[in-house]
């Protein structure tokens, strides 16, 4: 068990590495932040001096060495655009981010799983085939023109809804539904296909032949087999609780972190998007050690320190 | 009056029939042998008769339990007799047994559905349990999971957990198969000290004839969803008479006899969706006639006692060769 612990912290830490370094090569190679800050028309002497100020004369390696040293020392720079920590930028930002993320993420575990699950053990009834349908649409609408149509809808044509802004939970309710749905679908149609796989399993041949109630062989055992697969998805919507909102968070205008990565890489505000791809790779990175201590609960076999699937 | 009685069980799958009229009889204490190619409805016979087949199968016929009707029964029903009255274990013992669950606990959910032991008690039975079908130091391995254990003891732990309901008839589909040769021999024993010791029937499906002859009392060859042939071991064994059970036998490596030749049965089981008109084995059948081909045989009672299906049988010999 402390071996699979530690294997796993161990490419958790790579893995961000990775995204680190992956981040700041490419952020500085796809243009000028000076230029872009300042504006076209700026003079020379103004962007020189503003090159200088940041360090980006300096050569590459030099700057990626600087730029680690500073993490290390738990500085993760400052925006070049009001000189505020990058860190505090982000932070901000994150709480409205959840209060869309985290109602959305409870609406697909919610509806996603039991809808399902009731579609595998009613298999080929008219719920069967309707769940299939709907969780088709479900993750085949891309989410920016079901945003578009709620809006059209409930914005405009009834005026049930406000269409965008973050003053009362009335905003934030066509943002989650619009992040919910494609989720929903993706869990109801993975949740259905693991259980069905589950109860073809020989074992359940075992728990029927016993005498137990069909309750009990689906609760005691096909569900707890079926939420070995489930649970690498839903680890992999966690993972996207701070980051899965860029798309929503620009339609309906909310002031939550994706907004902050849309203008900050148009801005090319370094520090600040460096800051932002390190705090949702960790939160990545995070989701996946709990997937993977989460699998070591559920099931046995993977204790062993066996790679997970 | 028989415990359980099969009266022309019919399965289809999505519209192809697998089972075309089964007939079996089972009395109380007794053990009776289940034997034929892959395929031929051993073990859908059954799981038709436990109401263990998926939704896709149509059931039709008659399973009596001591008078009691168990087809077409409400899922309650059926499901008080699962486990109570009769017991079924499979032939891939590790995969029977759910991974995620400690086998103790397998075989405490078993003890307090049948005989509402709970906590010590049950821990306790199930340790008597473990410790009668041969796992050693139960007290602690109860606590394991399935993929701790090997296969055979998997079989064992089974066995176990079909005993925890006192069952009084235990089918047990090809539970050696997946098996080696030595734990089978040890699994087949377990078997018969057990039904000694319970005094339970046991239905006893398998493709290993020796296995049958050692621990059964009466056969039933099946072939492509029909028998065709049933009586006692002893009869059956050394003069079969229809060519499909004479073709196993032949088709049996022998120690004992010396340079006695494989014989195969020529040809392959059929496929179900295009069953021949007349006796299914005919096609492969060295005996066949015209007749054979066009008409089926029924399953009559014959002289010696027992039961057979065919208009050519293997002719009794003068002096009876022994096979088994
Ligand atoms: N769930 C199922 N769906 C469709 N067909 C099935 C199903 N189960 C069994 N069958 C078919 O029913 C027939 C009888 O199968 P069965 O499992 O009873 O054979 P068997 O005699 O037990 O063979 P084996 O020795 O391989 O276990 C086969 O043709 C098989 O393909
Ligand atoms: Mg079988």
């Amino acid at each position: 068990m402390i071996r699979y612990i530690l294997t796993r912290l161990a490419r958790a830490i790579l893995t961000i590495l990775l995204v680190m370094t992956f981040a700041f090569v490419v952020l500085r190679l796809s243009g000028d932040p000076a230029q872009i800050l300042l504006g076209p028309d700026a003079p020379q002497d103004a962007i020189d001096t503003f090159r200088a100020r940041w360090g980006l004369d300096d050569p590459l390696w030099r700057q990626y060495l600087a730029y680690l040293g500073q993490i290390l020392r738990g500085d993760f720079g400052t925006s070049m655009r009001d000189g505020s920590a990058a860190i505090t930028l982000v932070l901000e930002r994150v709480p409205a981010t959840l209060a869309l993320t985290v109602p959305a993420l409870i609406l697909k575990l919610g509806i996603g799983i039991p809808a399902g699950v009731y579609a595998a053990l009613h298999r080929e009834s008219l719920a069967d085939r309707g769940v299939i349908m709907a969780s088709i649409f479900g993750f085949t609408i891309p989410s920016f023109v079901l945003g578009l149509l709620l809006v059209l809808v409930f914005a405009i044509t009834f005026d049930l809804l406000p269409a965008g802004g973050q003053d009362s939970w009335r905003h934030a309710v066509l943002p989650i539904v619009t992040m919910s749905i494609g989720g929903i679908g993706i869990l109801a149609r993975f949740s259905r296909s693991a259980m069905i796989e589950v109860l073809g399993q020989p074992y359940i041949r075992t728990a029927m032949a016993k005498g137990l109630p069909w309750r009990d062989v689906v609760w005691k055992h096909a569900l707890p087999n079926a939420a070995v697969p489930i649970v690498t998805l839903v680890g992999f919507m966690v993972g996207s609780l701070i980051a899965g909102a860029i798309v929503v968070e620009s339609i309906f205008s909310w002031p939550g972190v994706g907004r902050l990565i849309v203008v900050s890489v148009a801005n090319r505000d370094l520090a600040v998007v460096q800051c932002l791809l390190l705090v949702i790779a960790a939160t990545m990175v995070i989701a996946n050690l709990l997937v993977d201590f989460a699998y070591g609960l559920l099931d046995p076999r993977l204790r062993s320190g066996r790679p997970a699937h | 009056m028989s415990f359980v009685s099969i009266r022309d069980l019919r399965v289809s799958f999505s519209g192809v029939q697998v089972l075309h009229g089964i007939d079996l009889e089972i009395s109380k204490g007794e053990a009776l042998g289940l034997v034929g190619e892959s395929g031929c409805g051993k073990s859908v016979t059954w799981l038709a008769a436990l109401g263990l087949l998926p939704g896709k199968a149509t059931v039709s016929g008659s399973v009596m339990l001591e008078g009691t009707e168990l087809i077409g029964t409400p899922r309650r029903r059926i499901e008080a007799v699962r486990g109570a009255r009769i017991a079924m274990i499979f032939q891939d013992p590790s995969s029977s047994l759910n991974p995620v669950q400690r086998v103790g606990r397998q075989i405490c959910e078993s003890l307090a559905l049948h005989r509402g032991l709970r906590g010590g008690v049950a821990r306790a039975e199930a340790i008597r349990l473990l410790d009668l079908v041969g796992i050693p130091s139960a007290a602690t391995r109860m606590n394991l999971y399935p993929h701790e254990f090997s296969g055979g003891q998997c079989q064992r732990i089974m066995i176990a957990m079909a005993l925890a309901g006192e069952p009084d008839l235990l089918i047990a589909d090809e539970p050696t198969t997946a098996l080696d040769a030595t734990i089978q021999a040890q699994i087949l024993d377990l078997l018969g000290r057990l039904r000694r010791q319970t005094g339970m029937a046991m239905v006893f499906i398998s493709h290993d004839l020796g296995a049958v002859s050692a621990v059964c009392d009466r056969a039933a060859v099946m072939y492509a969803g029909r028998i065709v042939e049933q009586g006692e071991i002893g009869p059956l064994f050394r003069t079969p008479r229809h060519p499909y059970t004479r073709g196993l036998f032949d088709a049996l490596p022998d120690l004992d006899a010396d340079r006695r030749r494989l014989v195969p049965i020529e040809g392959t089981v059929p496929d179900p969706k295009a069953l021949p008109g007349g006796c299914a084995f005919a096609p492969r059948c060295t005996r066949a006639s015209a007749l054979c081909h066009s008409d089926r045989p029924g399953l009559k009672p014959q002289a010696g006692g027992g039961r057979l299906a065919c208009f050519h049988p293997v002719p009794l010999p003068q002096r009876a060769e022994v096979y088994a």
